[in-house]
């Protein structure tokens, strides 16, 4: 029984390192034989064997950045209009309508961003199909999650901090402020890092509502191509060279993600060592 | 103390107005899509196999291959995470490196985004494995992508069982498994459950990881190793790849929201229940 149990657990570790083997070496013929300068200063073009993936580190930059400076903040503050203002009605079902949106497909969200969204942005300035839609769309998928996660972390907190500040006459939004929120920071920016890690991997919504131009964006109105929509459009047809190039690409986010979660991880075993 | 006083009624009309905000722009958006998917529902639309490309006809053969895709998922990840739930729950202090070492696995494999595993799932079950684009590759890439989710799960009823009954078991010097089988696993069933629903609404609402490995066929399928194409897929190629396939993008919108929200209200009736019993007890 035991050794069934052990192999099982073995087995998400196996996975994990499987993902890493199966892409690195699907990849590596490629890596090896091409100058590594070439991805970053070359176009896409794999007619002519140029696999500049520039454009799309760029493009995923500017939604992602986009994307959490408005979900994070946003999701902070449904949170601690949660945990510390909303009376407990409003709260318990605050939190279930924000678990169901946190459930909705991301192509759903893509399909109102195509049909909704775009259309208006495109009457601000042409095409619409643009980084802001993107950007927009990415915001309010990550939203529920981000403001749950937030809520977790605050509801964590100890009790006492907030009762103690009550009883000393500090108002509740100063408490928060000075209080609450410094004790839970670590944490927060920890969930804040994985939302960004969920948020580069978003594919079917950004993939729906930018565009997907191989340019380099200079403004949110401008159309473009991320790196997970860059895989879901060329995978289906590409072969050898290519492919491997595609490959690169998820190993790419692969290797991002990663550091984000481990990152995120130590921050939290961190936060847990300060307040034994 | 008056400057305090304006700083913390602003602040709670802010945290008021923002908050209903947000919600109301996220309902607003469900809310048009209800709307616009209602025009086409009918009960032909369940029953009718998708023709001329989905731009008539229903959605059935889709059904019945999305249904089959996620529950195959399902029912792999079951007894994986039953297992990985029981090591970490139950063994965590004797094997205290190995089980640290599964959970850090974990994290990463949660984060580990859709497209990543579909790709993985293309190269090892379609062309390693020789599955080919078949709903069984879809399953299995499908699995990878939950486990974290159902081993969370699982884990957590374990350890809400074992903190209830735990020591009455080993007090009655009852065998480590013996409880397991007979009090913890039967008192954490309905979290179980739980965890499981919720990875189901997770895996209905999927398109990235299954377009590559469960493919794009709309016939009915006949047997796990055919191609079928996910609802979610089936959304994305309505609205983007057949020209005047919005409305039915829409209508299928809507069908897989209102599948993922009852999934998603089962398991919050279930976990409500559960929080009641225990607070009672």
């Amino acid at each position: 029984m035991l050794i069934l149990s052990q192999l099982s657990g073995l087995l998400s570790a196996i996975i994990i390192f499987l993902i890493f083997v199966f892409l690195i070496f699907e990849m590596l013929p490629l890596l090896m034989r091409v100058d590594l300068l070439q991805f970053v200063n070359s176009n896409w073009s794999p007619s002519n064997g140029s696999y500049g993936l520039w454009p799309m580190v760029a493009g995923s930059i500017w939604v992602v950045v986009g994307a959490v400076a408005i979900a994070a903040p946003l999701g902070i503050a449904v949170a601690i209009f949660n945990v510390w203002y909303a009376p407990y009605i409003i709260s318990s079902i605050l939190q279930v309508v924000l678990a169901l949106l946190a459930g909705i497909p991301s192509v759903v969200f893509g399909l109102w961003g195509l049909q909704v969204l775009v259309p208006k942005i495109n009457i601000v300035q042409p095409p619409g199909l643009s980084v802001l839609a993107g950007i927009f769309i990415l915001a309010i998928m990550i939203l529920p999650t981000a403001a749950l996660l937030s809520d977790a972390t605050l509801r964590s907190l100890p009790k006492s901090y907030m009762q103690g500040a009550m009883a000393l006459g500090i108002g509740r939004w100063a408490a928060i402020r000075h209080i609450l929120l410094p004790a839970a920071s670590t944490n927060l920016i920890g969930a804040i890092v994985l939302q960004v890690g969920r948020a580069i991997g978003e594919t079917m919504a950004v993939l729906m509502v930018m565009g997907n131009a191989l340019q380099i964006p200079t403004d949110i109105f401008d159309p473009a191509r991320t790196l997970t929509s860059h895989m879901a459009l060329e995978m289906a047809y590409a072969s050898g060279d290519h492919r491997r190039a595609l490959f690169l690409t998820g190993f790419l986010i692969l290797l991002i993600v990663t550091t984000l979660v481990l990152f995120s991880v130590w921050l939290g075993r961190r936060q847990n060592y300060e307040n034994r | 103390m008056k400057i305090g006083n304006v700083k913390e009624k602003i602040a709670t009309l802010f945290f008021w107005i923002t908050s209903l905000a947000v919600i109301v722009v996220l309902l607003l958006i469900v809310g048009d899509l209800l709307i616009k998917g209602y025009a086409l529902l009918s009960i032909d639309y369940f029953i009718q196999p998708p023709r001329q490309a989905g731009l008539s006809g229903g959605i059935s053969s889709l059904l019945v291959g999305t249904m089959v895709l996620v529950v195959l998922a399902i029912m792999i990840a079951f007894p994986i995470s039953l297992g990985t739930a029981i090591l970490l729950q139950q063994f965590s202090q004797k094997y205290h490196h190995f089980t640290n070492f599964i959970r850090i696995s974990l994290d990463v494999l949660a984060g580990v985004p859709s497209i990543v595993f579909g790709l993985f799932g293309l190269k090892l079950f379609s062309e390693v494995l020789g599955l080919g684009w078949s709903i069984l590759s879809g399953s299995l890439t499908l699995t990878c992508m939950i486990l974290p989710l159902t081993i969370i799960g699982t884990e957590q009823g374990l350890r809400s069982a074992s903190c209830k009954y735990g020591c009455c078991c080993e007090a009655l010097s009852v065998s480590q498994w013996g409880a397991l089988w007979n009090v913890l696993l039967p008192a954490a069933a309905p979290s179980i459950l739980a965890g499981l629903l919720l990875a189901l609404g997770r895996c209905f609402a999927e398109s990235a990881a299954v377009m590559f490995t469960a493919g794009a066929v709309t016939q009915m399928p006949t047997s796990i190793f055919d191609s079928s194409r996910a609802l979610a897929y089936h959304i994305y190629i309505m609205a983007i790849e057949v020209p005047g396939g919005t409305p039915h993008a829409y209508t299928a919108s809507l069908v897989l929201v209102v599948l993922i929200t009852g999934i998603n209200i089962i398991v919050n009736l279930v976990t409500y229940y559960l929080l009641k019993r225990n607070v009672q007890e």
